[in-house]
């Protein structure tokens, strides 16, 4: 259970993008979340409400995009959706994939804020 | 959206001071010529005794070194200190993981072009340790057989984020009636490709193997180093 740090982390990291913007008050913080980023959604959202408690992001919402694994396919040549996280089989046509080109994003995409 | 509001693009990884960190000590470990490895598995897989296994073997023909995380005790540090190799406690305390920043500071004092080789034994945990990059050369992620052949089905994104898995306490394989078809089926469902190895940490098995692997690892990596200590090892220059 480390979502309460890293929750602390994107208030942190808000709270500076706010401040670099003369302290604009933000309504809402958008996250793409991977499926191999070691984050749960649930205890990370839950994490957020307290992570905020006391600071200018009070009340604030967290946006979750969650972003499913790609991998490459050498037999498709292309990227691919895998079957599922315990199945690194491309979807297409079966083939075991082992590179990931997406899935592990833990991003603070965009602010969204009061005009 | 509110139409009151409106979106500031950002685009930074929330782990990006860990990630910062993490960098710098890899270009670090990468100028001192040492080779860095660390450890994950779950709670009892094994890892200090593997380890205190490694640290021992390696020491004959190398300078090792480790570092150890665990939320709460010395116990670790004492143990892997039998081998007479340096080592250093990380107490974490509440935390479940070891970060980027936390091995820097540990590091403070040590002489790290003096290392061949240095060990971060991570807290036992699968979830956590997973997202935090520590600048190592190698991830290692140790599984037993007593923990069940599934494990890394139920683990994925620690599996995706090491290099290599170890199973461990191999001697129990039989009693436990483990099945290594099984578990490597697992391993390769989650992380296809990967490299799988055994051991004993017990009986020794598995650990020339082991050993071997790091130092062709290691040479790879760290050639000019390793050709250096090579041209000491035979004597100086004529």
């Amino acid at each position: 259970m480390h979502e309460l740090s890293i929750a602390m982390s994107i208030v942190e990291l808000a709270q500076e993008e706010s401040d670099r913007r003369g302290g604009v008050p933000v309504v809402a913080v958008h996250l793409k979340v991977g499926a191999l980023s070691g984050v749960v959604k649930e205890a990370l959202c839950s994490s957020y409400e307290v992570a905020c408690e006391d600071t200018p992001l009070a009340g604030s919402r967290l946006v979750i995009e969650e972003v499913p694994v790609l991998v490459f396919c050498a037999n498709c040549n292309a990227p691919r959706p895998v079957h599922c996280t315990q199945l690194f089989c491309c979807a297409e046509c079966g083939a075991l994939c082992g590179e990931i080109v997406q899935g592990k994003e833990l991003q603070l995409v965009a602010l969204e804020v009061e005009e | 959206m509110n139409p009151t509001t409106r979106i500031i693009e950002v685009r930074q990884n929330v782990l990006k001071q860990n990630d910062v960190v993490g960098r710098a000590l890899r270009q670090r470990f990468h100028d001192a010529g040492v080779f860095v490895v660390s450890l994950v598995s779950s709670p009892g897989a094994g890892k200090t005794g593997f380890l205190e296994m490694t640290l021992t073997e390696l020491r004959k023909r190398f300078r090792v070194a480790a570092l150890v995380g665990d939320l709460a005790t010395e116990n670790d540090a004492a143990r892997l200190a039998r081998s007479q190799a340096p080592v250093k406690q990380i107490v974490t305390g509440t935390l479940c993981h070891l970060e980027a920043a936390m091995v820097e500071s540990a590091l403070e004092g040590w002489r790290l072009d003096e290392l061949d080789f240095l060990f971060i034994e991570n807290v036992g945990n699968l979830v956590c340790p997973s997202s935090y990059d520590l600048g190592e050369d190698l991830r290692l992620v140790l599984m037993s057989v007593t923990e069940g052949e599934d494990k890394p089905l139920k683990y994925p994104t620690i599996f995706n984020s090491a290099d290599v898995a170890v199973i461990t306490k191999i001697d129990l394989a039989a009693a436990v009636e483990f099945d290594r078809a099984a578990a490597n089926r697992s391993i390769q469902s989650v992380r296809p490709g990967m490299m799988v190895l055994e051991a004993s940490s017990k009986t020794g098995a598995g650990m020339p193997e082991f050993l071997a692997f790091l130092e062709s690892r290691r040479k790879a990596v760290r050639p000019a180093t390793s050709l250096r200590k090579a041209a000491a090892l035979a004597g100086p220059e004529k």
